[in-house]
């Protein structure tokens, strides 16, 4: 039996050869709570799209005068809009938590020639989101 | 040669809103979408919130809030499709879909926010 022999330059062949690509299933997220939660994450994106449109609608309500925004004030009353608020508010939460937990790998900052530990760069994220909500609350409430 | 990529551009926008939707999003819904609705905290009046929505460091914050993590949903949502549900054949109608819509946002929170005065 001859050895195989290996070109510099394969030549032309007829059939192209097939990729080792198992397929995955639609569903490979639903397996494993890491997976899950990853896809979670990513939808949050769409309770933060949700907010901006209920945002839009309330500007414009301001916008159209007294009478329509109090229309609009009780429609966020109805028991569908309050339960879709604090779902939004929930996967918000997740939001943020999940971005400021991901601050320390985004940014491996060094003091000495040490790593500084995760928590001393998600904390000031955390220590800042509380002043900014405090600052926003205030304004409003003023 | 490749044509360039204006993905760079996209990421930048995705993290910049998902830094306005991580610091700013939480305490606009707690207060907008449930304590005030819950009865938890008195109601701003009418007034006061166009006494805010008038000034323009107002309006830009609200424009700002608005606009950009529109962009972050944009990107997320699209990748969510692209590898969760595994539609790459439709890339080009998500992709559309999606800034499309983040656009069509920015151009309506600008519009509003314009006649606000």
């Amino acid at each position: 039996m001859n050895p195989p022999t290996v070109k510099a330059m394969p030549g032309y062949t007829e059939f192209h050869p097939r990729w080792y690509r198992p397929r995955v299933s639609v569903y490979w997220w639903l397996g494993e709570w890491r997976y899950l939660r990853f896809i979670l994450r990513e939808l949050s994106s769409v309770f933060v799209a949700a907010f901006v449109i209920v945002t839009l609608l309330e500007l414009r309500a301001l916008r159209n005068g007294p009478e329509a925004y109090a229309r609009f004030l009780h429609r966020l009353e109805t028991p569908t809009a309050i339960l879709l608020s604090a779902i939004s508010f929930f996967f918000v939460l997740f939001h943020t938590i999940t971005w400021f937990n991901l601050a320390p790998s985004a940014m491996a900052i060094r003091f000495r020639g040490k790593r500084l530990p995760d928590f001393v760069i998600a904390a000031p994220n955390y220590v800042l989101w509380l002043l900014v909500s405090v600052v926003v609350a205030w304004l409003v409430l003023r | 040669m490749q044509k360039p990529s204006n993905e760079a551009l996209l990421w930048m926008l995705f993290s910049a809103g998902g830094v306005i939707a991580a610091f700013l999003v939480p305490v606009h819904i707690l207060l907008f979408g449930l304590a005030f609705p819950l009865g938890w905290l008195r109601t701003p009046s009418y007034q006061h919130l166009m006494l805010l929505v008038r000034m323009p460091v107002v309006r830009i914050y609200l424009f700002l809030l608005c606009s950009v993590p529109l962009f972050h949903w944009a990107h997320r949502f699209r990748y969510t499709l692209y590898d969760g549900l595994q539609v790459k054949h439709l890339n080009e109608v998500i992709f559309t879909l999606c800034y499309g819509g983040a656009l069509l946002g920015t151009t309506v929170a600008g519009y509003l926010l314009w006649k606000m005065a």
